[in-house]
């Protein structure tokens, strides 16, 4: 077996999640995305971060 | 962090008609994400390969340089850590004073759970050779260890985030972090006693880097401050890998409504998103498919796949969950609390550093009793 098998796999794997991804997800709509820059946008930061401290337990 | 590309028959390169339209394939994936899911997402795509590219073209990590400070005393990898470091919070801190409403650093509370969650990564990242980025990197490249211990890691990252709340409910500090003028000179001067300390531990001539670690340094530092300006966010991987399973979960009809974490508002939101809105999805992607592309470049894939015991295969998956689940409750893996947590002035970055380094020495020692290594 070499890399290129691997990576191939690896590649399947990266495919089958974003087929998924597509199946499950909500539509995307470019049209009400963020600008480019968020630095300047005028917009708040969101997203999720690993370093993002939890909610508290209920 | 892929030794054996550097061996690899030449005579199997790919020519430069197969590489230009490979690259033009690459452009135009990029510009399909921007065209369906706004432009941030293409550009934070497009800054995923080129961290990706950058790691691997320069064989740069996190993982290698740590353990051959501890064993041979090579203190240039960790040196070009901190250089690295030190330029994103050259920029990051003045950005984050002036722009704190649409930007935010990599800030996290210092808990029992972070600290112990540090110390099992370093560990961890240990026993595979790879850390996230490296875990990434290495799978992208047709690392076999690297390819085996992805899906556990990301099967570990969403359950840490399952249990998170528990886990920092032991207890914890409020969030420290350093901003501004102050917090920049305290941060260099942290990063400067660090590297002082490394090259008195050094081995004569180690503090020199090679033209290698001097272009990643750069590359990575340079990626990173664009990944600031566009994102709003600074550079993390962990959170897109639980993400990748979350909606897995979900697609098999599980439900995370028992998990504080998956049904918070802003979590269950992008469970129900696309991955290419995404900012650490798109990022860890773009580093999979960077290194994919550096190592084919270099006609890598050639190289036949190491072999391990099949307890070597058993350590290399739990390690990966471990990873993954440990680098949750320790608020990040090397890049997410040490590399842009200290960057942005976080107090627990430096303590994620000093935890992961401890455990890092312990993981070194684990090898060989896993089977991963010859006995010495």
């Amino acid at each position: 077996m070499r890399r290129v098998h691997v990576a191939i796999l690896v590649g399947l794997g990266i495919l089958a999640l974003v087929v998924l991804d597509r199946v499950q997800s909500d539509p995307l709509n470019p049209y009400t995305a963020p600008p480019m820059l968020a630095l300047g946008s005028g917009l708040p930061a969101t997203g999720g971060h690993c370093a993002a401290p939890p909610p508290p337990l209920r | 962090m892929t030794q054996a590309t550097a061996h690899a028959a030449p005579s199997s390169a790919p020519g430069t008609l197969v590489r230009t339209g490979v690259l033009a394939l690459v452009a135009a994936l990029v510009l399909a994400v921007a065209l369906s899911a706004g432009p941030r997402a293409g550009a934070i795509l497009a800054i995923g390969l080129g961290f990706g590219l950058a790691l691997e073209g320069f064989r740069f990590g996190f993982t290698g340089p740590w353990r051959r400070m501890i064993l041979e005393r090579d203190a240039s990898g960790l040196l070009a850590q901190l250089l690295a470091i030190g330029i994103v919070a050259c920029a990051a801190l003045p950005l984050l004073a002036a722009n704190g409403a649409e930007l935010k650093g990599a800030h996290a509370p210092i808990g029992f759970a972070m600290v112990g969650g540090a110390f099992v990564f370093g560990a961890a990242m240990q026993v595979v050779l790879g850390c996230g980025s490296g875990t990434l990197v290495n799978a992208g490249s047709g690392n076999a260890i690297g390819a085996v211990a992805l899906p556990f890691f990301a099967i570990g990252s969403f359950a840490g985030a399952y249990h998170l709340s528990w886990w920092t409910s032991l207890g914890s500090l409020p969030v420290m972090a350093l901003d501004g003028t102050k917090g920049l000179a305290i941060t260099l001067a942290g990063l400067a006693a660090i590297a002082m300390l490394a090259i008195r531990l050094g081995r004569t001539g180690s503090h020199r880097l090679p033209a290698r670690y001097w272009g990643a340094a750069l590359a990575l530092a340079a990626l990173a401050i664009l990944h600031l300006v566009v994102a709003g966010q600074p550079w993390g991987v962990v959170y897109g890998l639980g993400l990748w399973v979350a909606k897995a979960v979900v697609a098999v009809g599980g439900d995370l409504s028992g998990s504080v974490f998956w049904s918070a508002p802003a979590n269950a939101a992008q469970v129900e998103a696309s991955l290419l809105t995404d900012v650490t999805s798109l990022t860890d992607l773009g580093i999979i498919g960077g290194a994919a592309l550096v190592a084919w470049w270099r006609a890598g894939f050639a190289s036949p796949v190491g072999v391990l015991p099949a307890r070597g295969w058993g350590a290399v998956i739990v390690a990966g969950l471990v990873l993954g689940y440990s680098s949750r409750l320790a608020f990040g893996c090397n890049i997410g609390a040490f590399f842009s947590g200290v960057a942005t002035g976080s107090a627990h970055g430096w303590v994620w550093f000093i935890a992961a380094f401890a455990g890092s020495w312990a993981g070194i020692r684990l090898r060989p009793a896993l089977g991963l290594e010859a006995r010495k």
